[in-house]
């Protein structure tokens, strides 16, 4: 099958060493909110308030990171968020990413694999626009959307070791 | 689930601060400077999103593919409704699982309710993972999958304009 964008893989792999691995594992929360936050937080890891934003700023460049700062919490900030899946036919798969896609509440939209074979991730700014852009996309498309809204979340806090 | 009413202020430092914190040694003071605030401001009104959760968190966000945690996989769970309140938090707590969810099945075509996505270096590592949260449920696991994703067929932030929450790219941000 023709994969021409977004394959997985084409990522490069960053290399970090041991102190930009402190800082990505002691940095993933709890930056403070103070008047010199980075002197503050390069106390706590053992290094310089100017290390630690240069390395920040290299760690952010190249891509290690993808953001540094405040992960915002789209719901609690008024919107709403679901996840969605729909069963595509193989030979229909383009098609259907590109009207899926073409919605600008399609926030995220991945290839998985499974029988439901695409997950896409609508964010909008009103709750009701959930059910009527899957309505809108089940016309376009003639295929079922499954809405899997967010029901409970098991408190997580991301803490992935490097 | 609680909402966190944003007033126009801090929507502006939403706007402003939602791509990542200036990397100055007052990086607070660079953003009140910029939208014509007060430094003890700016600070007063994250502490408070944050502590109203409308800010997640503060610090990296590490971007785990460029990293080398290339394999994340999607695990989900058929488990007896009164039973996710007791698994999911179990589950949530494990140190390679990045989020855990219950989320609604649609039968006969999906009979699971608890979403893990499982992060590891290789495909092989995601289903030691997922063997560790199927014995970690025992009897209560009547069923579960791993989804991997193959491809990202789009993928942008999602972005809060003046006007509200929406999904944009970052090139046609509204200010």
């Amino acid at each position: 099958m023709n994969r021409p964008a977004g394959k997985l893989t084409e990522t490069p792999v960053v290399t970090i060493d041991e102190i930009d691995r402190k800082i990505i594992n002691g940095l993933q929360g709890g930056f403070p909110i103070s008047p010199r936050p980075y002197l503050d937080a390069a106390e706590k890891l053992g290094i310089e308030e100017q290390e630690l934003i240069t390395r920040l700023a290299r760690l952010t460049d190249t891509g290690a990171l993808s953001r540094f700062g405040p992960l915002y919490n789209a719901e609690r900030a008024g919107g709403a968020v679901t996840l969605a899946a729909i069963e595509v036919p193989q030979e229909r798969y383009e098609e259907v990413a590109a009207l899926v896609n073409a919605h600008d509440e399609v926030a995220h939209n991945y290839e998985r694999t499974h029988t439901l074979n695409m997950w896409f991730v609508l964010a909008v700014e009103d709750p009701e626009d959930i059910e009527r852009v899957n309505a809108v996309i089940e016309e376009e498309t003639g295929l079922k959307v499954l809405n899997m809204p967010k029901l409970e979340e098991y408190f997580l806090e991301l803490k992935l070791e490097v | 689930m609680q909402v966190f009413e944003l007033d126009d202020t801090d929507r502006r430092i939403v706007v402003a601060t939602q791509d990542g914190l200036p990397l100055t040694p007052q990086p607070y003071h660079t953003i009140a400077e910029e939208l014509d605030l007060a430094p003890d401001e700016v600070i007063a009104r994250m502490s408070a999103m944050l502590d109203g959760g409308a800010i997640r968190r503060m610090g990296v966000i590490p971007n785990h593919y460029a990293l080398g945690v290339r394999a994340n996989g999607m695990s989900v769970w058929n488990v007896a409704d009164e039973r996710a309140a007791i698994v999911g938090p179990k589950i949530g707590a494990l140190a390679f699982v990045s989020h855990s969810y219950r989320r609604p099945r649609h039968l006969p075509d999906w009979p699971y309710n608890l979403f893990a996505m499982v992060h590891g270096k290789t495909r092989a590592d995601v289903e030691a993972h997922v063997k560790e949260i199927a014995d970690l449920l025992g009897e209560d696991d009547l069923g579960h999958e791993i989804l991997y994703s193959t491809r990202i067929l789009k993928k942008k932030g999602l972005r809060l304009s003046s006007g509200g929450l929406s999904s944009r790219d970052p090139s046609t941000k509204r200010t």
